[in-house]
């Protein structure tokens, strides 16, 4: 391997792009490949995609010899708005799940460090902090409040991002108002459809802990199975 | 460019193989590119190794560590890549390491 591709791959990483590594295992020739970032169909691309999208190196086998692809995905990520209970059981999950946590919420005496020790903490509103958390195909969003002035402009930030999950707490009566509002402010069925909501796995939660565990299960779900 | 890299987690291999690389080292990394039955690391799964037999990372959880090495250190010096076939029956399990009775495909490249 050259040192500069290294050295260009090591920035890759750092700016969390989801960057492929290709190694022609006959000749050794390498290059990178950002498959997110064209619109190329080609087969190799098109493999790179889904090992990027499945976490999982791959080999293609192409006119020239096997290419080992090699994946360099950026750390996942999860945003939790509203620094309520539920979110105090969440956020240690996902850590241990290897997840980056951000909690939102501007009200200061629910998103405190006393409540949210070792964790990153945002206090501006939803909307205005979502503007520059660079959310990506990486990246979980939760809401928690069932407060429709914090939920409400979460998800639709959420709605216009990559993020590979979106969920939103509240009751079926809660989503179905939800949905008229979201509607109503312009977005699509299939939009709205990328909300799981009520959120978590059916696993007929009760306690905090217990929920957070029903919506980590479904965040799994949705990152590692394909029809999930 | 080495500030820039702390973003990365402290023990990353790839830093680490660059690290090297900067203060005048001769590196080689080593990468599983496929694996059958039960074997201990996944694909992707990395090692580099510098010239002194130093290493960080691992293909196996130290099964055939020591044969890469051995491996690394010829490719340092011959700079062509070679692919590495770990291939253990249950016999030869004890001798030279994956006691599993998984195997493995290594791909051995110098840093140049």
């Amino acid at each position: 391997m050259k040192t500069a591709l290294l050295e260009e791959l090591q920035q890759a990483r750092l700016a969390k792009r989801q960057v492929v590594l290709a190694t022609n295992l006959n000749s050794g020739e390498q290059n990178l490949l950002y498959p997110f970032e064209n619109e190329d169909n080609s087969e190799i691309t098109e493999a790179a995609r889904n090992a990027l999208r499945y976490d999982k190196p791959a080999t293609f086998e192409s006119e020239d010899g096997p290419v080992f692809l090699n994946i360099f995905n950026p750390q996942l990520r999860l945003f939790v708005v509203g620094a309520v209970h539920i979110a105090q059981m969440l956020v240690p999950m996902a850590a241990s799940a290897d997840y980056d946590v951000t909690v939102i919420d501007p009200r200061r005496s629910f998103g405190s460090d006393f409540r949210f020790p070792n964790v990153t903490l945002d206090n501006r509103w939803p909307d205005e902090a979502f503007a520059d958390l660079g959310i990506d195909r990486r990246s979980a969003i939760v809401t928690l409040t069932h407060d429709a002035k914090l939920d409400d402009p979460e998800l639709q930030c959420a709605l216009k991002s990559d993020a590979f999950y979106i969920g939103a707490l509240g009751s079926g009566r809660t989503h179905a108002k939800r949905q008229q509002r979201l509607l109503g402010a312009g977005f699509s069925d299939a939009q709205f459809a990328r909300i799981h909501g009520p959120i978590g796995l059916d696993i007929g939660a009760k306690s905090p802990a217990e929920i957070a565990i029903s919506i980590m299960a479904e965040m799994t779900a949705v990152l590692r199975q394909k029809d999930a | 460019m080495t500030d820039a890299l702390s973003t990365l987690p402290a023990d990353d291999i790839l830093s680490q193989a660059l690290a090297w690389k900067n203060v005048g080292r001769e590196v080689a990394l080593a990468t599983v590119i496929s694996t059958w039955g039960s074997a201990p690391r996944p694909a992707g799964s990395q090692l580099a190794i510098d010239e002194t037999g130093q290493m960080v990372g691992s293909v196996s959880g130290g099964c055939v560590e020591g044969a890469v090495i051995q491996e690394a250190l010829e490719i340092i010096g011959s700079g062509i890549p070679k692919t590495l076939e770990f291939g253990i029956s249950n016999d030869e399990a004890w001798e030279v390491g994956l006691a599993c009775g998984g195997k493995i495909n290594v791909f051995v490249e110098k840093l140049d």
